[in-house]
């Protein structure tokens, strides 16, 4: 208004007619603001003042001190490597909560996406009993709440399973590596020639190539013949014999461990390299199709790298690996690694549950790609695979990743139904054992409430950085 | 069908039928199912999926269940047996609300569901009232016909309550008291030369949004006691019923400030410019319009607290899925805990099914005006 | 803004018509009320269980109905409040119940740090340990490895962590907050285990599938006192809850039960029973009740031997015998301070 200049000529003569300062719209906002503060720490003061007055009128004690204090009591399942007895602290039951719940999360996360993209796309699917399949499953799965889910997996599946003595076992093979590795080598070397000769020299001389699925059985049937003659001329087999591995019963199932031995630390930096290998390849190959517009094949490079190259080292490094497989001895198994009831049925819940939300996330978000975008890409000349991959995939993420933050979220909090079963995340450690042991309600429930605004921050931070970065740049 | 379109004469079609494969149910099959290799393979593969699953789960649902019966003994047979779900259902519906006093509930559920009707039925009249009666003396009937004490009706204590009673009551509880402070908080939120109040309302709706509905019901059984003045104490349910409106209304608030965002900015300056203040401008103008569009938003979070109702079990209140818990640790009754869940699950998924679909639709119909 | 305001007020309605408002003294509170509100485990027989018909009955039963016997004259004014062992000193101490009378075990922490004053022992007992038969295990010394179920945050899980760690062996705890969870957990084989009071054990083996498959082991591990407990700060209440509890012990010394106190009343000669049934001296004035306080609480109980035998004595389903539990003049520890 100030920029127009007859205006404020205009409005010399007669100044505007200010309210009274009860009428103002500034004044107002300044009053019922000192208003609602005074109103909020009145409350506060109330609640604080009446706190401490009970909790001093009944003798119960406050502050920190506690989480210094021995907890003398034992935690069945601890995660990340950390060990905890009963001489430790409560402050370590904190920790190990703590611990325990981001080690589900985290497991829950990775199960739910892989599962919901996988029902998300069969949603979609033109096959239409598939996408009815998947849509029974998100309408049924959603629908129910999810600590019927978790009780369900924990009371009526796992439950009734038979005890140690009787476990549900699964043989593994033990693979004679040597044997392995020569009939690999062979076999790649004959499915080459096979190839070179099937497809690329017939191509090449009448245009018409051998059906893949002549190729397929074709290079089964040579890995098949190589491998017994490579029996036949070794003398041992390739499976070096057979070993009871995996052992489901009601304490869970009970799997080999792998346990690294002197030397494997070489592959360990090996996987460090290919990692930082694979990102240098990649820069390098973007920057060569920006110049030249020649490609590359990033991806097959970086498995190569990332994960061929370790492999070949781990293998020239003598298989710095066993494994320690689990032994019924006593009451238990010993040995190996368990995962408890308890876990098993909270992943699951928690997986199948947040899975059959982010399904809808996913197909509302390629669902909102237009289909002129697949169209304009057709024009161009992409096939299938590249338009799913540069066109759809990219834009659709933009839409898929802010509903798919607060699913990660949701999942995290509802990992705390662990307390309804017996996995001791740190509803149940600390906001359980700990504040019944110590009686300390304020401060631990303050504590465990910090921890999941705190989680909350932290992925939903990340998730933004994510967001942004991945956002449409425009002009 | 090349030789056909080669041997026909120029100019002249040959009337020929479509191909088979394109129309009737096997063109649909042929399009549907089998249109390439990993279609059959998938098809196969879910044909597979449902053979192994449905029949037994038919067999053991109904054709081998026990229906008919009274004691444990009758239930023999390989399948379901329904007779455990016969013997407790009352305790399922209504936990251990005394029996002659169940006519209280029931007479309030049958009230309850005829005014719902009437607000969910299209082209009705007297919504507004019918409204306002549900949302104000309803539930305050409610209060005074469950848990008696005055008019001659009998004081029933809340741990008598139970089952789905009960989980309807912290639902419906949940919701109607935190729409209200829902909408104050995301008019807070929204107020852009408030900073201070617009903080308080973010501060609040993040701490409740960002922390798990089990340790606000921790907070509600074991801190709440303490902040009560000396000598105060209230209910146990009504501590875990504090604890859902806190909880639900941050959800809520961040619903209806939805609404209030997808309401142009040419409302709020038509409002200003009659000159209404501010309570009536939202009141009359924003307020209406924005709560239209969020009603299907609203009915989720429904679903969603409905859901989470089942929490207050760790609390130990015992709602329908605490009940059905609760009895299949009954010694006479040990070994039934599938059917009891199965029970449940069915109750919770008919009630957000159905309420699912309600917003779907409600989202269809209130699309169609205020699409710009 | 109508729609708020209406909103508060019923619910400022709705709460106040919840809201319980406790004066200074728990006694007048009580007597205000009509009734007595005891805390009570969620069902434990034998101790405090719904029977049939839904009544409550036990032994921590019987001492809240002494408890409103003495105070109202009239043993059936009580209410209960089934309470996890999380929740019980919360609700006490919030005033939510004015006795707590749930097998709780009288330690150090609990009477100092949390509030508390325990008002004597109604039940001595000690943690065990109840494993299969088929296991073949014998003593709780060959337990290394196993799987324990136990209740959460309760004295009984301490000991356990305790005792294994005093006898260099590794466990798994399996940790439940209800006990009917624990029972099923450890019936259904999630654990070789189950670890809670004696007491507790046979009780608890009754909710099993088959009772006789399963032992208990001979090893005690732990001292269990288990009585009721009241708030810190009112001694007045806390003298009439202890006392009412000598009241029931001491009749059973002097050989008073339901069935003869109303003739010993009137026929008895020796000042002690007098003082006891209120004809001599004025007892019940100094604690603040009417002076037939501890006759009432013995005609509607009944002593305490009654009260045992009813509940859990060797005739009931529990099967157990007075051990520890007997009177001082039978060697045990049932000792009553004198009312006089």
């Amino acid at each position: 208004m100030a920029a127009d200049p007859k205006q404020v000529s205009a409005d010399v003569s007669v100044p505007p007619s200010k309210p009274a300062f009860w009428n103002d719209p500034a004044w107002r906002a300044i009053f019922f603001q000192v208003l609602v503060l005074v109103g909020v720490v009145v409350f506060a003061a109330f609640l604080v003042r009446n706190t401490l007055h009970n909790m001093e009128s009944r003798g119960i004690s406050s502050g920190f001190d506690f989480l210094s204090k021995t907890a003398g009591f034992s935690i069945g399942e601890t995660h990340f490597g950390i060990s905890y007895t009963e001489e430790n602290s409560y402050g370590k039951t904190f920790i190990v909560g703590l611990m325990n719940t981001i080690w589900v999360s985290m497991w829950g996360v990775f199960l739910a996406t892989i599962l919901g993209f996988i029902i998300g796309v069969m949603r979609l699917s033109t096959n239409w009993l598939v996408s009815k399949l998947a849509m029974v499953y998100i309408e049924t799965i959603r629908n129910i709440p999810l600590l019927l889910q978790i009780f369900f997996w924990y009371f009526a599946i796992l439950r009734p399973l038979p005890g140690p003595r009787g476990s549900i076992q699964l043989s593994f093979p033990i693979i004679n590596f040597t044997h392995l590795i020569i009939t690999v080598l062979v076999s790649a070397a004959a499915i080459f020639l096979l190839w070179w000769i099937g497809v690329k020299k017939r191509y090449d001389a009448d245009q018409k190539a051998m059906p893949l699925w002549m190729l397929v059985i074709a290079s089964v049937v040579t890995v098949l013949i190589i491998g017994n003659v490579v029996s036949l001329v070794t003398g041992f087999g390739l499976v070096a014999q057979w070993n009871e591995s995996f052992f489901l019963n009601n304490r869970g199932l009970s799997y080999p461990q792998p346990i690294p031995e002197e030397g494997f630390a070489i592959t360990g930096w090996a996987v460090a390299i290919g990692v930082v290998a694979a990102f240098f390849v990649r820069r390098w190959a973007k920057k060569r199709q920006d110049e030249t517009g020649e490609q590359f094949p990033v991806f097959l490079a970086s498995l190569g790298l990332i994960i061929g190259l370790p492999l070949v080292i781990f293998i020239f490094s003598g298989l710095p690996l066993h494994f320690d497989y689990p032994k019924l001895t006593g009451f238990n198994f010993t040995g190996g690694s368990v995962l408890t009831p308890e876990f098993i049925s909270l992943l699951l819940a928690l997986s199948f549950y947040t899975a059959s939300f982010i399904a809808e996330i996913v197909r509302a978000g390629i669902n909102a790609v237009s289909h002129g975008q697949t169209e304009a890409a057709r024009a161009v000349g992409l096939r299938a695979n590249p338009i799913l991959r540069l066109v759809i995939i990219p834009q659709a993420l933009r839409v898929i990743i802010p509903p798919l933050t607060s699913q990660y979220l949701n999942l995290t909090k509802n990992s705390s139904l662990a307390a309804a079963i017996a996995y001791p995340d740190i509803v149940l450690v600390f906001a359980g054992t700990t504040l019944m042991q110590t009686g300390q309600a304020v401060e631990i429930i303050a504590m465990t409430m910090a921890v999941y605004l705190t989680l909350s921050l932290l992925i939903s931070t990340f998730m933004n950085w994510y967001n942004e970065k991945m956002a449409l740049v425009e002009r | 069908m090349a030789d056909a379109a080669q041997n026909h004469i120029v100019g002249e079609h040959p009337d020929l039928l479509p191909p088979k494969t394109e129309v009737g149910v096997w063109g649909w099959m042929y399009h549907n199912l089998f249109s390439s290799p990993l279609n059959n393979f998938l098809t196969f593969f879910g044909l597979f999926l449902i053979w192994v699953t449905i029949p037994p789960m038919i067999d053991w649902l109904f054709i081998d269940a026990d229906w008919v019966g009274e004691t444990r003994d009758d239930c023999g047979r390989e399948g379901a047996c329904w007779i455990y779900i016969g013997v407790w259902f009352k305790q399922l519906m209504y936990g251990r609300y005394p029996d002659e006093d169940l006519w209280r509930i029931n007479s309030m559920y049958i009230i309850g569901a005829i005014g719902l009707i009437w607000l969910v039925w299209p082209n009705l009249k007297y919504k507004g009232w019918i409204g306002v009666f549900m949302l104000f003396l309803f539930p305050v009937a409610c209060y005074f016909m469950f848990s008696g004490g005055s008019f001659g009706l009998e004081r029933i204590e809340t741990p008598l309550w139970g089952g789905l009673f009960l989980t309807l009551v912290i639902a419906v509880v949940g919701i109607v008291a935190s729409l209200p402070i829902g909408i104050v908080l995301a008019l807070g939120r929204q107020s852009k030369n408030m900073p201070v109040i617009r903080a308080i309302c973010v501060g609040f709706i993040e701490l409740w949004r960002g922390v798990p509905l089990i340790t606000v019901l921790f907070m509600a059984s074991v801190m709440f006691p303490l902040f009560l003045p000396e000598g105060m104490n209230f209910d146990k349910l009504i501590r875990a019923l504090v604890g859902v409106m806190l909880f639900s209304a941050a959800y809520m608030a961040e619903v209806v400030r939805g609404g209030l965002q997808a309401i142009p900015k040419g409302q709020y300056e038509a409002a200003d410019s009659l000159g209404l203040s501010y309570w009536k401008s939202m009141a009359l103008i924003v307020l209406p319009q924005a709560l239209k569009i969020v009603i299907p938003g609203i009915v989720n979070t429904f679903i969603g607290l409905f859901k989470d109702t089942t929490l207050v079990l760790i609390i130990g209140l015992f709602d329908f899925l605490g009940m059905a818990q609760a009895v299949a640790t009954n010694p006479d009754w040990l070994g039934f805990a599938v059917e009891g869940y199965v029970f449940v699950a069915f109750g919770f998924w008919v009630f957000c099914f159905g309420m699912s679909r309600y917003s779907q639709y409600l989202e269809e119909k209130l699309h169609t005006g205020h699409k710009r | 803004m109508k729609l708020v305001n209406k909103l508060a007020v019923s619910a400022a309605l709705v709460s106040l018509a919840f809201a319980s408002v406790t004066q200074a003294g728990t006694l007048d509170d009580i007597r205000a009320k009509g009734h007595l509100q005891c805390g009570v485990s969620q069902g434990l027989p034998g101790f405090s269980n719904p029977d049939q018909s839904g009544n409550w009955v036990g032994l921590d039963v019987d001492l809240c109905r002494a408890v409103a016997a003495a105070v109202f004259g009239n043993a059936n004014k009580v209410k209960y409040s089934p309470l996890s062992a999380k929740e019980r000193f919360t609700a006490l101490q919030s005033g939510e119940v004015d006795i707590l009378s749930r097998n709780t075990t009288w330690t150090l922490v609990r009477d100092t740090a949390l509030g508390l004053n325990f008002a004597g022992v109604n039940y001595y007992d000690g943690q065990g340990f109840m494993v299969r038969k088929d296991l073949g295990v014998t003593s709780a010394k060959q337990l290394a490895g196993a799987a324990v179920c136990v209740n959460i945050g309760t004295t009984t899980e301490l000991n356990m962590a305790d005792f294994f760690r005093a006898n260099n062996m590794n466990y798994k705890p399996v940790v439940f907050e209800k006990a009917d969870e624990v029972v099923a957990a450890y019936d259904s084989g999630r654990c070789d285990v189950y670890t809670t009071d004696r007491s507790g054990l046979a009780a608890q083996r009754l909710k099993l599938k088959d009772p006789n498959a399963h032992i208990v082991l001979p090893e005690t591990i732990s001292k269990e006192p288990l009585g009721p407990v009241v708030r810190h700060g009112d001694d007045q209440w806390f003298d009439i809850v202890k006392w009412t509890l000598y009241c029931m012990v001491e009749a059973e010394e002097y050989g008073l039960s339901s069935k003869n106190v109303d003739e010993m009343k009137s026929k008895t000669s020796n000042p002690q029973i007098k003082r006891h049934v209120g004809t001599e001296g004025d007892m019940g004035k100094s604690l603040g009740l009417p002076n037939d306080w501890c006759y009432n609480v013995v005609k509607q109980v009944g002593n305490y031997g009654e009260s045992y035998d009813k509940n859990v004595g060797p005739e009931t389903s529990l099967k157990l015998s007075r051990g520890v539990n007997a009177q001082w003049t039978d060697g045990g520890l049932q000792y009553a301070m004198p009312i006089r």
